[in-house]
């Protein structure tokens, strides 16, 4: 059984920087496992722009994003397999995986990332009444079809869901001839960003609807109308506020969940929240020598943080490979009023170098407040926010200083002004 | 005279931008913004809004029949189906380089329909 | 001119057709779909029931304990799974033990295994019972199938062994000679001796097509159902039913055959034949229901939800048996629950009881065995790298969430009975029955099809003639 030092496991933006990152380290003996016929992952199929102010301070479309990173990947003759499905890994490191070159192959790490990215939470996932005929979508799959195979799901589209995705998807229907005559979000506010909203929806006159659901689908064979309804404070459709719209596809883009089955086979512990492995602050997992970055650690809305958290843990798996993470007493990042999970999870300080960066994301959109933040219950540091929202991610630095002498906890919590 | 607001859209913070529009036209009082860029962005958006333009374009001799394509700069928001049309009436052919100008100077505005990625050419799909 | 025509290849028909298969005629085997088990075969609780619960004296109840009895050799035949994971009706007062008792001796008095239990032994076996489960009757009969698989399998066995099948072909007339039948469809012309109508829902109006009669109705009773996402430990290991009401069986939470778990159904009384709808109104009744009987139900990891039609007749029993007024006619008709558990029962009683005092059945001399479908994920390593070397799709993964290979899809397609739509392929290999719905792969399978069935992308189907996924390609 061939041992690699470094396996990473996935071929998208985590699983790229983190590879780059730990070849820079120093580590020599790498070997990405892409399921797709080419690097990039996700990337190859968000042809939109926007990718890349913060990595390359300009901005690109996701495939020119990634070609950068597949570039540097290829220049530095980091070893990587196309069409290269994992289809087992136990906590001792061992991976299967199979690819029609080498028919099934069984290899051992001495260090796994796991950057597997996320899927689409489904319409069958949020149990919408109706029929289950054709022209039913996530909305990625409509993406991928559209950009990447050049096929056209549907002439006149309603879209669930104002997340980016659906956003997106809306303008590029109709940039490529096809109506869309609504999106719904069952949130009193969109989870897309604003940029998108005025750019993929108000530019092309298209409606969203706040506080809407769909409620029916209807159609035997192919879509033929969807019901959208007004929904109450517990989401519950108000009777009396239905719409119609007659379409012939639907798309949901109703959130993404980080993809962990293969990290549950390992025993890797998963977050109730985020659903995906409990980290500590060098990204590694519960098991020893299993790190994760990227959407399948929690969904990110921005690839360049993705990039960035990726890079952070094949740095920490290089640190890991060469002895240099030291055992220690961990304490928690506890999310406590408005905040709905902070990643990392658990803290060891003596693998903190200069300074801890703790993303997180609030439970709802907030202006004008604090964000307080406690050392074993004590406040540390309060930092004004104008603005605050579910749809994006937030992160706060802590330098080591900070967090020397923690024992218990680092919490963070919104406060009033 | 009329009052109208904006929501910022060229960072993340979301800034809802109020102005004056004057009956020449012209843009004051504007508040709200917590960077220059704000204004900016108000003062184009009413006198002149452009877009980048992403879509994809036909390709021959490639492993996918669709090449992602970008406008080299923005284009006027009102040209956008009209470069829409150009660019689905051009195809191109395989090996294609990221950043190779696929359409010069589309619809005469000055600006070029760009390769977003590097695609080979295979002999057999 | 064929000896038998079978309309319908659900359960009933696929049965009748591999059954008939075994003996020298002609069969033709019509189905208005484009995939065999594609209506209530497809959509019901997938549970062999033992037989305690169907009213003494019944064709239910008769051929119910039988079919449970075959079911565990006709799934080796066919080389499906079958698992016999029991069952408990469980009761959560006081005031349903009768219910329980009554159940318990009935199940004896027919020798089905079973025994009542109390809820502490019921909860250490089953530790998501509900707080208040105080009993529960055992019934380690009980078994688990994939009703569609078993269906499928049979109609490939049947198809194997000389059966023609003729999808999309949706029967609109039928006419009587003197000694056989003038069945058109909406694709051709069929002439047969006799005609078995296995019509599922349609039943009373495919027999009357060749008759003014009403011997019996049919109306659809829908079930739904949730489905929950594969886990290593399922949540409930056997199915579980409360105390069974006027309505039926009752809301009844069950692990699948691919340990899955699947919760419902319901039982709505409607009119449409096509009625397969989810309502709100259901899915929230079976939340309520399913809180009843368990306890910490995993509805979070819901990934579907669907609706079957039970083909309910007005004379509450299954109708089998050659039309009074219409010889060489024979309806297999009402072929409610228990009819997944009866359907080997039902054809042995068509061809034993009717059939064979009309036609003289000689055995043919050797049958071909159906090959099983190649499941890559079961095999050991040696297995799978013998499969590779042979052909490298064996390798190319297509789906993510239940390890599903190219080669595997191929397979399916080109077998008798294959698939044709992305449906049919999903029943057969599961691309598409995992957590991601098909998110991932449903791009890759629709190439898959066209390449094989050689067809455009744009001219696959989900389902049904109208049911074309792609509209066009861009830029055309």
């Amino acid at each position: 059984m061939r041992t690699y030092d470094l396996v990473v496991i996935g071929g998208g933006s985590a699983g790229l920087a983190s590879a780059l990152s730990a070849y820079e380290q120093g580590i020599r003996d790498i070997l990405i496992l892409e399921r797709d016929k080419e690097l990039g992952g996700i990337l190859q199929q968000c042809i939109h722009n926007g990718f890349g102010l913060i990595e390359f301070k300009e901005e690109l479309a996701g495939p020119a994003y990634a070609e950068r990173f597949i570039d540097l990947i290829e220049n530095n003759g980091i070893q990587y397999k196309l069409n290269a499905m994992v289809t087992h890994m136990s906590n001792d490191k061992v991976i299967e995986y199979v690819t029609p070159s080498e028919g099934y192959v069984t290899i051992k790490a001495k260090a796994i990332i796991l950057a597997m990215g996320c899927r689409e939470r489904t319409r069958g996932a949020i149990a919408i009444p109706g029929y289950r005929p054709a022209g039913i979508w996530s909305a990625g799959t409509a993406q991928r079809y559209l950009n990447m195979e050049g096929y056209i799901v549907g002439k006149r589209v309603f879209i669930l869901g104002s997340g980016d995705i659906g956003l997106i998807m809306a303008r590029r229907m109709i940039l490529e001839g096809a109506e869309v005559l609504g999106v719904a979000e069952i949130m009193p506010y969109s989870n897309g960003l604003p940029r998108n909203i005025k750019q993929c929806l108000i530019d092309f006159d298209i409606p969203l609807f706040l506080s809407h659901t769909i409620t029916r689908i209807e159609g035997l064979d192919r879509v033929t109308q969807v019901e959208v309804s007004q929904v109450d404070e517990n989401f519950r459709a108000i009777k009396g506020t239905e719409k119609y719209f007659d379409v012939d596809t639907v798309l949901f883009s109703v959130g993404l969940i980080p993809e962990n089955a293969l990290s549950e086979e390992a025993d890797v512990e998963i977050h109730p929240r985020t659903r995906g492995p409990i980290v500590n602050e060098s990204y590694q997992t519960s098991v020893d020598g299993i790190f994760a970055c990227g959407n399948v650690l929690h969904v990110h809305d921005l690839v360049d943080f993705v990039s960035l958290e990726g890079r952070k843990a094949g740095i920490a798996a290089a640190r890991y490979l060469k002895d240099e993470l030291k055992p220690g007493d961990t304490f928690d990042c506890i999310a406590k009023d408005g905040i709905g999970y902070i990643v990392p999870h658990k803290v060891n300080v003596e693998n903190v170098e200069k300074s801890l960066e703790c993303m997180f994301r609030v439970t709802k959109n907030v202006k004008n407040v604090a964000l307080t933040i406690k050392k074993d219950g004590e406040v540390l540091r309060t930092v004004k926010k104008r603005h605050l929202a579910p749809a994006e991610m937030e992160k706060v630095i802590l330098s080591k200083a900070d967090l020397l002498g923690c024992k218990e906890s680092i919490s963070i919590e919104i406060t009033e002004v | 005279m009329s009052q109208k607001d904006m929501v910022c859209i060229v960072c993340p913070m979301s800034c809802k931008v109020s102005f004056d529009i004057n009956p020449d036209g012209s843009i004051t009082k504007v508040e709200g913004h917590s960077c220059p860029r704000g204004e900016n962005y108000v003062r184009k958006e009413m006198t002149n809004p452009t877009r980048m333009l992403t879509s994809t374009i036909k390709i021959e001799g490639a492993f996918y029949d669709r090449l992602p394509v970008i406008t080299s700069a923005d284009i006027p928001k009102s040209k956008i189906f009209d470069v829409m049309k150009e660019i689905n009436n051009t195809v191109v052919k395989a090996p294609v380089k990221l950043k190779d100008v696929l359409i010069e100077n589309v619809c005469g505005l000055g600006v070029n329909i760009i390769a977003s990625r590097s695609m080979k050419a295979v002999e057999d799909k | 001119m064929y000896d038998f025509l079978i309309i319908g290849a659900g359960i009933s028909g696929a049965m009748i057709a591999r059954d008939l298969s075994k003996f020298r005629c002609s069969i033709a085997l019509v189905e208005k779909d484009n995939d065999v088990a594609n209506e209530a075969t497809s959509a019901n609780s997938a549970i062999i029931h033992s037989g305690h619960d169907p009213k003494e004296g019944t064709l239910k109840a008769k051929l119910n304990v039988r079919g449970n009895e075959l079911y565990e050799d006709l799934c080796k035949e066919l080389k499906v799974d079958f698992e016999r994971n029991g069952a408990f009706v469980v009761a959560v007062a006081e005031d349903e033990l009768p219910q329980l008792e009554f159940l318990y001796k009935q199940a004896l008095s027919r020798n089905i295994p079973a025994k009542i239990i109390s809820g502490q032994e019921a909860h250490a076996k089953e530790p998501n019972l509900s707080d208040s489960v105080i009993a529960a009757l055992d019934l380690p009969s009980t078994g688990i199938v994939s009703p569609w698989e078993v269906a499928i399998a049979a109609v490939e066995d049947a198809c194997n062994n000389g059966v023609e099948l003729f999808l999309g072909n949706k029967v609109v007339s039928i006419e009587k000679k003197t000694d056989h039948f003038v069945v058109k469809t909406t694709k051709g012309e069929f002439l047969s001796r006799f005609v078995i109508n296995a019509a599922g829902v349609y039943a009373d109006d495919i027999y009357n097509l060749v008759s003014d009669k009403k011997l019996f109705t049919i109306t659809p009773r829908r079930g739904e159902y949730y489905v929950l996402d594969k886990q290593t430990t399922p949540f409930v290991d056997r199915t579980i039913f409360p105390i069974p009401s006027e309505k039926g069986k009752g809301v009844l939470v069950a692990k699948t055959i691919h340990h899955n778990v699947i919760l419902g159904p319901n039982s709505e009384v409607i009119e449409d034949k096509e009625g397969k709808d989810n309502t709100q109104e259901a899915l929230d009744y079976i939340r309520r229901e399913t809180f009843k009987t368990l306890k910490n139900i995993p509805f979070n990891q819901v990934i579907r939800t669907y609706t079957g039609l039970r083909p309910t007749g007005s004379t509450h029993d299954f109708v089998i048996e050659e039309a009074s007024d219409v010889e060489h006619f024979i309806n297999v008709a009402a072929i409610e629950s228990p009819g997944l558990a009866s359907a080997p029962a039902i054809s042995e009683y068509v061809l034993n009881e009717i059939i064979s005092k009309k036609f003289e059945l000689v055995p043919k001399d050797s049958r071909i065995e159906r090959r099983p479908w190649i499941i890559i994920n079961r095999m050991n390593y040696e297995e799978k790298h013998a499969l590779v070397q042979k052909d490298p799709a064996f390798a190319q993964m297509i789906c993510r969430c239940e390890h599903i290979s190219e080669g595997e899809i191929v397979d399916i397609i080109h077998r008798n009975a294959g698939a044709q739509t992305v449906k049919a392929v999903k029943r057969r290999v599961r691309p598409g029955a995992g957590r991601c719905q098909g998110g991932f792969c449903e791009p890759k399978v629709v190439a898959i099809l066209a390449r094989e069935l050689k067809k455009s992308p744009l001219d696959i189907l989900l389902d049904s003639d109208d049911s074309k996924l792609l509209v066009g390609k861009t830029k055309e």
